[in-house]
């Protein structure tokens, strides 16, 4: 029989409030049920006018849901923000210069610290982009990390984001709603503003612009288009930089440059930020099936007419069997400790490790490694005999595509439920921009487990949404 | 601005107006099927509703008869009705929604606010559903969607695209209501001027909102003629045909000067616009009014097709 765990509540400290979340605590109780119910309602309508959907997969396509959006912010301090900022940053640097050496000469393989196979075999690896040189050697522009808190000092990254991490959008748009809810706490407490964001990504993408590039750049944003889960997100970077969101029918390849279809004829594009995955960016090069992309694009790229964030490749950084090595590269290329902790990881391609998870399922969590969006996975503590049973068939059957971790005492943050303020599981994600500097807004999307007891935060699974405040000490 | 985009923007003020259009003739067929004299002549009212919007086939191969209520439903409601305000709203919103970077959020809410009262009306009590509350409805959801766009709208060329789309579609629309009931503005032996012309030429400028508007430009009794000139030939009217074609003038000229070359689809609305202001009421009927509003038909089609050409909304 296993004792409960203890988890941390981020506002208490002890039976005390920590100071951060005083403030907002007040404010919440002097303002009674029924004016709070009333708030709620009105930020649902202002999500809905807003028009802040996603699309779920799996029924019938263009369903838009809400996201369930929780009034109650998530608070950390400025000291507390400023050990994961250095942390983050370390990580996105560490992360960038792995993705350049092993698409160059490889040193970190060579030298024996990563098994070779894990990076040449592994299906994120492009060897079509081997050998180039993407501008200021950037491969992943943006990266999102996912951390999650276990104790007062205590965090961890779940995992890292080097393709196209998504709700950035979240992270703007709650702030929005969150300042009309309560100006009055806005003008009292001091909250770090996140709204830079688009100026900066904006910056980014034009620090990136090829050699080839004349003048002043011209970025667009590529998405799949309005079906996609993440269109409200696209259209709203691209309104927010006052940039073009293109489809890739929108764009051609003539000659040595990638334009677009204007309505005063072909324009060139520089910078690509795209939302659509590898295997869609060109059929000539990758998927032959693709409609999503733009033949002959990947030519261009090589010959450094345009660039394309992030690169392609850049996932062979974010696979799960990769991310136990990122404390390494930290050491590696930058020399440095790792501030930001991974979490201990099994990997079951290895017999011992095989042999460990096998024996300890009910305690652990199980992912696949090319999982993502909470699919594919086991909570061992949570799961029935059962359905433990059923999952070790499958990493039976192939276990090198299994990692294990322990089921972590994920911290909570006060969430409003049907019966009150109630604690819920988080995590955070904060976004990184890799430029000629490396940025980061203070702030980020922090997720949080709706129902009781549960740790799985993704939309896809019923989790919700709420502000996150850096508030000076 | 992206092809593409243009042609989202033109196609959403397109639908916009043409939700508008559909409700004001529904209103009208609602009007006369309240007047104790139509007799069976109400019947044909809600059969011209349809043919107005050119939708007749269509509906005749749903097997109903054009009653009130089976025209209603086809034209508000119906999903099988492109051109229904059901359809309208959802194509107008979609549009938008791919062109959303380049409209001002105040527009894009507006619009989403409509469609979203639009899928709560159609959930609600059936009550609240009535042909009257629709149209009034409608017309002052699409009225709120142009008022954020002429307020918010950055006066660039997405602003010319979604006029042009507007005002091509009013053009369309305003020369098919004339033709459909073309025949009223005849002069013919037996006209006495009884109560029933009276009450058709009121509702033809019901139909565009212009009754009140026509007293005070005309200072007097209805006459054909005066009805013909005022929706066809009288600039101050907004849904008269040179009006219409004036505007698009106006918005494809400021493109050709934005882009330092005069489109196809420009010279094609100078020369609609010069032929109407040069033209003269009594030598369209006298040439046949029906003739005359076929060709004008015709020729806004091709200018559809010019914009699309000129603008590369099919590609390259």
């Amino acid at each position: 029989m296993s004792t409960k765990p203890v988890f941390f509540n981020e506002m208490y400290d002890g039976d005390a409030i920590r100071p951060a979340y005083a403030k907002v605590t007040k404010w919440f109780d002097d303002l009674g049920a029924e004016t709070l119910a009333l708030k709620k309602a009105e930020a649902e309508a202002l999500f809905r006018r807003i028009g802040i959907t996603f699309a779920v997969y799996g029924e019938g396509g263009s369903t838009e849901r809400l996201i369930p959006f929780d009034l109650m912010p998530r608070v950390f301090t400025r000291s507390e923000w400023d050990r994961l900022e250095r942390g983050v940053k370390q990580r996105s640097r560490a992360l960038n210069a792995f993705l350049w050496d092993v698409y160059h000469r490889g040193e970190i393989v060579r030298s024996g610290r990563i098994p070779a196979e894990l990076v040449y075999r592994n299906e994120a690896y492009e060897p079509a982009v081997v050998g180039i040189n993407p501008a200021l050697n950037i491969y992943s522009h943006i990266v999102g990390t996912d951390l999650v808190r276990t104790g007062p000092d205590e965090f961890y990254v779940l995992e890292d984001n080097c393709r196209t991490p998504s709700g950035v959008s979240y992270m703007l748009e709650n702030r929005e709603i969150m300042m009309r809810m309560c100006p009055e706490l806005f003008r009292s407490a001091r909250i770090a503003p996140v709204d830079s964001y688009p100026d900066l990504l904006r910056r980014t993408l034009h620090e990136v612009a090829p050699a080839k590039c004349e003048g002043e750049p011209t970025a667009v944003i590529l998405t799949p288009g309005a079906f996609n889960s993440a269109y409200y997100e696209h259209s709203f970077l691209a309104d927010q930089m006052g940039i073009d969101l293109v489809e890739g029918r929108d764009l051609f390849v003539d000659g040595d440059f990638v334009h677009m279809r204007t309505t005063r004829g072909p324009q060139r594009v520089d910078v690509i930020y795209r939302r659509i995955d590898d295997a869609f960016l060109d059929p000539l090069c990758f998927r032959p099936d693709s409609m999503l992309g733009v033949p002959g694009l990947m030519n261009v790229y090589r010959s450094g007419g345009v660039q394309i964030c992030s690169a392609p490749g850049a996932g062979v950084a974010d696979d799960k069997a990769i991310y136990t090595y990122v404390p390494d590269m930290v050491r590696f290329y930058l020399g440095e400790e790792p501030i930001l902790k991974n979490v201990p990881t099994w990997r079951c391609g290895e017999a011992d490790s095989f042999k460990y998870v096998m024996d300890h399922l009910p305690e652990l969590v199980v992912k696949e490694v090319h999982g993502s969006g909470g699919y594919g996975m086991l909570v061992g503590p949570a799961s029935t005999k059962a359905q433990i049973a059923e999952f070790a068939e499958l990493i039976k059957k192939n276990p090198s595509n299994y990692i294990a971790q322990p089921t972590l005492a994920l911290s909570t943050s006060p969430t409003f439920v049907d019966s009150g303020l109630a604690p819920r599981h988080v995590d955070l994600r904060p976004f990184c921009l890799v430029g000629k500097e490396v940025r980061l807004t203070p702030g980020g999307l922090t997720r949080v487990a709706m129902k009781e007891g549960s740790l799985v935060v993704n939309s896809s699974q019923g989790g919700g949404v709420k502000d996150t405040w850096i508030v000076a000490d | 601005m992206l092809s593409r985009t243009a042609e989202s923007l033109y196609w959403a003020s397109r639908y916009i107006e043409r939700a508008e259009s559909a409700a004001r003739l529904l209103m009208v067929a609602y009007r006369m099927s309240l007047m104790p004299t139509a007799g069976d002549g109400h019947e044909n009212e809600w059969a011209s509703i349809l043919a107005a919007a050119g939708v007749s086939q269509a509906f005749a191969a749903t097997g109903q008869q054009p009653t009130a209520e089976a025209v209603t439903q086809y034209m508000i409601f119906d999903e099988s009705n492109p051109s229904s305000i059901r359809n309208c709203i959802a194509a107008a919103r979609e549009n938008v929604r791919a062109a959303r970077p380049s409209l001002t959020s105040d527009v894009w809410e507006t619009l989403n606010s409509a469609y979203l009262q639009f899928l709560d009306l159609l959930q609600g009590p059936p009550a609240r559903r009535d042909l009257f509350s629709m149209c009034e409805w409608t017309k002052a959801s699409a009225a709120a969607v142009r008022g954020s766009f002429e307020t918010t709208q950055l006066q660039d060329e997405g602003y010319d695209f979604f006029n042009l789309g507007c005002f091509i579609e009013r053009a369309d629309n305003t020369a098919r209501l004339l033709d459909v009931k073309y025949y009223v503005l005849l002069p013919t032996i037996d006209m006495v001027g009884g109560g029933v012309d009276q009450y058709q030429w009121a509702a033809l400028l019901r139909a565009v909102s212009a009754r009140r508007a026509f007293h005070w430009a005309y200072k007097g009794d209805y006459s054909p003629e005066k009805i013909a000139h005022f929706l066809i030939l009288n600039p101050i009217c907004p849904r008269s045909l040179i009006h219409c074609c004036e505007r698009i003038d106006h918005h494809l000229s400021r493109l050709g000067r934005a882009y330092g070359q005069r489109s196809l689809a420009g010279r094609l609305a100078a020369g609609m616009y010069g032929d109407l202001a040069e033209n003269d009421v009594r030598r369209i009927v006298e040439d046949g009014l029906h003739e005359f509003l076929s060709d004008f038909i015709a020729q806004t089609r091709k200018l559809d097709e010019a914009v699309n050409r000129s603008y590369m909304f099919w590609g390259q």
